[in-house]
């Protein structure tokens, strides 16, 4: 009764699970044969069974005692058997088959099937290896068809000197440059003469560049710094009009941050185009209301944004220009001031330029592309635009400057910081500051005397003798942990005793 | 006298001259020339048949039922125009403002019976095909009764629309199905269905299988730029075990879904789970393979996804026929995996060479391809609908000696199948 009221209510599960409704007993509730009903009496035997004995146990028995002849369905080799009886366990049972009407026998039956597992269902680095190649290879197919059609080598032009921020910034910079898909030539114009910091820095990304001195050291204001720079993107601008390189020239400053969207969208130009740069203008200074109250006096709430500005047919009228009225009185003259950092009207860094405007022998040279000869001794170059005779032949990119790829940024450390060369520490800094100690529990509290006095009297002391002092702190070290030992040892033995008594 | 049997003749001669073109003879000629080249066109690349127009080759009846077969069926459930069985409705819109439809019966070539057997859904939304046996036997016999065009070829030439889980064994359960066998009277006719599967009882010779449907603009408001990198190797979403019919596994997709799991739950390469993602359109655009693999019948609608999204659908279903085989080269668009090879596919998809991969997702590319697989409202030119079409006018002409029975001759068996089935409906 109960088992029978089981069976059918799994059999009713399965079909009204499924369909939410018992129509089923209408059709086939009298087709109740004999080995139907046999199978039903074992089904409940074995439940019995696996009540009593706790777990489910395989009914391998019966199907060996009475195997059928014709297409069952066995497999034994790559099982594996779950520890737990739960839904994983394999049955190798006789599969409920019906065999068709037709004479053909088909080689897929119906009935249970076992579920195959492999010994070690854990994924093959070798193989996770090449499906990674074959995403790649499928990505730069995609490339090739939906991307870019031709894409052109890009000629990046970075002004950087040695300072401490210069890693920082270099790295950022590195990185996207390693990132971009095309061909890539990296000019690096360095103030000061070509280092060898800057020149492990570079040689770690592995991209072509070109390394070339500067015979002036970075000044230390910013209006000067401007100056500079843009006279170290000249020079790199004659070395690619001397070297004839092809492409397209991008001015990427040390400090900015970029897009991978840029690389592509600039791929779109023809001659120069212009692009939105948006202004990080930060201040130094510890507070960081200052700005966002100047920047709230001059009524805006939107970061400032650089670029091109088009009318409705998305054809270039004039120029979003960072307006520095507003904070001129706040803003950082030096490199160590408390000031909000300022850029100049239109940076370098949003504009591309063909680099064939800037051949000599160029025959197809466009009219309003002035000669870079003309500007060797010029002092102050605001931006791309004084090369041009005509600056409405720009191109706005990024859909006509709406789309920011790429933020301007200027973060320096003080101009007296120092770092160690190559960031290794090796030999130990000349500066030495006592760490702190973590207290033993039961120590009484150390004190750092010797240590004191020496850093309390200025630097000198510790540069004359920084061996010394060095030698003298392990001493004192060794001693206290010795101290501390022998202090424990004799804590422990006293609560021993006390324990004992 | 010699004049007037001169100017007879030539007026004869006249008369013949321009009743030429609109006999018999000629046109099934003109069939004959097709249909000798059956199968050979499909090497190379698909779109050869694909691209064929149906106008012109075949006429289609559209017999004229009364509404409970078809319009009060639809006005009970809408539900029925957007599941995985509308095309058994949409084929009957497509087919009443087509060219192919004569309003003549004398001169179609095929018969098409209007009747939705695949719409009485639950409250879940699934279709119940208690009713649809006794249903298509009523509208059998009311076109045997009311036209002699059924009783002239017992049915040879007619086709039907039976897009449910096992065709026209008319019932969800694969046992059950197989015992039922295909309805007796359909013996004869042409079945345009979404079932198959070689060697078994529900799929007949000279079935046209189709895709199951799937809303075209759905998937169209869903794509994305084809710029996306492809960045998932394997893609599915799906049950693994369907814990309300069948909790142990082993039943439920022959136990195909659940080897699949198991043997790949923790692999990085695979992104498979039973979740429902909003993003399973554009998910599927960014991966470069999607399990198709069968479930309790062998056919899913995640082909037509995969296929519409450019993702190589890799089908495991031992012996499954897949929509317009002979008109698509699915060998060499798709990855057939057997099931027994279930546990060793990672090895076989990272063992496919870069080129062949390459070269499906060109095939894929194809937009007669796309087409081919789709529905849309109102038709276009080598979409499904077409290639049904097509698929029928590669079957004629009728083979005279076999569609059409001698005077007198019966072969079908009316009483035949379950008890139940002969109830009227």
């Amino acid at each position: 009764m109960k088992l029978s009221a089981l069976h059918q209510s799994y059999l009713n599960r399965r079909s009204s699970n499924f369909r939410g409704l018992s129509g089923d007993s209408s059709a086939d509730g009298s087709m109740k044969s004999q080995a139907s009903v046999f199978w039903l009496v074992l089904h409940g035997l074995c439940c019995l069974v696996s009540l009593v004995l706790g777990f489910r146990f395989s009914r391998l028995v019966f199907f060996l005692l009475f195997s059928p002849s014709t297409t069952t369905n066995l497999y034994s080799m790559p099982f594996r058997q779950a520890v737990e009886a739960s839904v994983f366990q394999l049955s190798t049972e006789a599969a409920n088959q019906v065999l068709p009407v037709n004479t053909t026998t088909p080689r897929v039956v119906v009935g249970r099937h076992g579920i195959r597992i492999r010994p070690w269902p854990h994924p093959d680095p070798v193989e996770v290896m090449k499906a990674h190649r074959i995403i790649e290879r499928v990505q730069r197919e995609q490339r090739a068809q939906f991307g870019v059609k031709a894409p052109r080598t890009l000629i990046a032009v970075t002004p950087t000197y040695v300072r401490t921020f210069q890693t920082l910034h270099m790295t950022g910079v590195m990185h996207s440059l390693m990132l971009v898909p095309y061909d890539l030539v990296w000019i690096v114009v360095e103030a000061g003469g070509v280092t060898n910091e800057t020149t492990s820095l570079i040689a770690k990304s592995g991209l072509r560049n070109i390394h070339v001195g500067f015979n002036e050291r970075m000044p230390n204001s910013w209006a000067d710094r401007h100056r500079l720079e843009a006279k170290m993107r000249l020079h790199a601008l004659k070395i690619i009009r001397e070297e004839k390189l092809d492409g397209i020239v991008i001015f990427v400053d040390d400090s900015n941050m970029h897009s991978m969207e840029l690389f592509d969208e600039i791929q779109n130009v023809k001659w120069i185009g212009a692009l939105s740069v948006g202004i990080l203008a930060h201040s130094n200074s510890a507070e960081e209301s200052s700005f966002s109250l100047a920047w709230k006096e001059a009524d805006n709430s939107v970061i400032p944004v650089q670029g091109p500005a088009c009318n409705s047919s998305n054809r270039l009228i004039g120029w979003h220009t960072f307006n520095s009225l507003p904070f001129l009185e706040k803003s950082a003259t030096h490199i160590d001031d408390r000031g909000i950092i300022l850029p100049r009207k239109l940076e370098w860094a949003g504009f591309v330029l063909n680099s064939r405007l800037l051949w000599k022998d160029f025959t197809d040279k466009p009219m309003w592309m002035k000669d870079l000869d003309l500007f060797d001794g010029v002092d102050d170059m605001e931006s791309p635009l004084l090369l041009l005779n005509d600056a409405s032949v720009v191109e706005p990119l990024g859909r006509c400057g709406l789309q920011v790829m790429i933020w301007w940024l200027r973060v320096e450390a003080r101009s007296d910081s120092k770092f160690p060369p190559g960031w290794v520490i090796d030999p130990p800094l000349e500066i030495t500051v006592p760490s702190k100690h973590t207290q033993w529990p039961d120590a009484p509290p150390e004190l750092p005397m010797s240590d004191k006095i020496v850093d309390a009297q200025g630097e000198t002391l510790a540069v004359k003798r920084p061996g010394k002092t060095r030698r003298s702190r392990s001493k004192h070290d060794a001693r206290n942990k010795r101290k501390h030992e022998s202090r424990n040892a004799e804590v422990d033995i006293s609560e021993k005793q006390t324990k004992q008594n | 006298m010699k004049m007037l049997t001169n100017i007879w003749t030539l007026i004869l001669l006249g008369f013949l001259c321009s009743a030429f073109p609109s006999m018999e003879p000629m046109r099934t000629g003109a069939l004959k020339l097709h249909r000798s080249q059956p199968t050979e066109r499909i090497s190379g690349s698909a779109g050869d048949v694909l691209d064929d127009d149906p106008v012109g080759r075949l006429k289609v009846f559209v017999y004229e039922l009364p509404s409970k077969y078809n319009k009060k069926i639809l006005q009970k459930d809408q539900r029925c125009l957007t599941h995985m069985f509308a095309a058994e409705i949409f084929m009957h819109r497509f087919l009443l403002s087509s060219a192919v439809r004569t309003l003549n019966p004398e001169e179609a070539d095929w018969f098409y019976t209007p009747v939705y057997t695949t719409c009485d859904l639950t409250p879940n939304g699934l279709p119940l095909p208690f009713k649809s046996p006794r249903m298509m036997r009523s509208a059998i016999q009311l076109i045997s009764s009311n036209w002699p065009y059924w009783n002239r070829s017992e049915g040879a030439d007619h086709f039907f629309l039976v897009p449910h889980d096992f065709g026209a064994c008319f019932h969800y359960q694969e046992e059950k199905a197989i015992e039922r066998g295909i309805l007796p009277l359909l013996q004869r006719a042409t079945l345009v269905q979404t079932f198959g599967q070689r060697n078994h009882v529900c799929l007949k010779d000279g079935s046209i299988t189709i895709p199951p449907y799937a809303p075209p603009q759905k998937m169209q408001a869903h794509l994305i730029h084809e710029k996306t990198p492809r960045s998932i190797f394997v893609y599915f979403r799906g049950l693994f075990y369907d814990v309300g019919n069948d909790p142990e596994g082993g039943y439920y997709a022959r136990g195909a879904r659940a080897a699949v799991w198991e043997n790949f739950k923790d692999n990085p390469l695979f992104d498979i789970s039973t979740e429902h993602p909003t993003t399973y359109y554009e998910d599927m655009q960014r991966a470069i393979f999607c399990l198709c693999p069968l479930g309790w019948a062998p056919w899913s609608p995640r082909l037509v996804e995969a296929v519409i999204f450019g993702c190589i659908p890799i089908i495991i279903a031992d012996d499954i026929v897949l929509p317009f085989a002979d008109a698509i080269p699915w060998e060499d668009i798709g990855v057939f995996v057997d099931e027994k090879d279930v546990p060793n596919l990672d090895t076989i998809l990272t063992s496919i060479p870069v080129e062949v991969i390459l070269r499906k997702q060109r095939l894929l590319a194809n937009p007669s391809m796309k087409q081919a697989m789709l529905f849309p409202q109102p038709a276009q030119s080598g979409d499904a609908f077409h290639q049904v079409l097509n698929g029928l006018a590669r079957k004629l002409p009728h083979d005279r000696s076999n569609v059409y029975l001698k005077p007198g001759q019966k072969i079908l068996n009316w009483t035949a199948g379950p008890v139940g089935d002969l109830k009227p409906w």
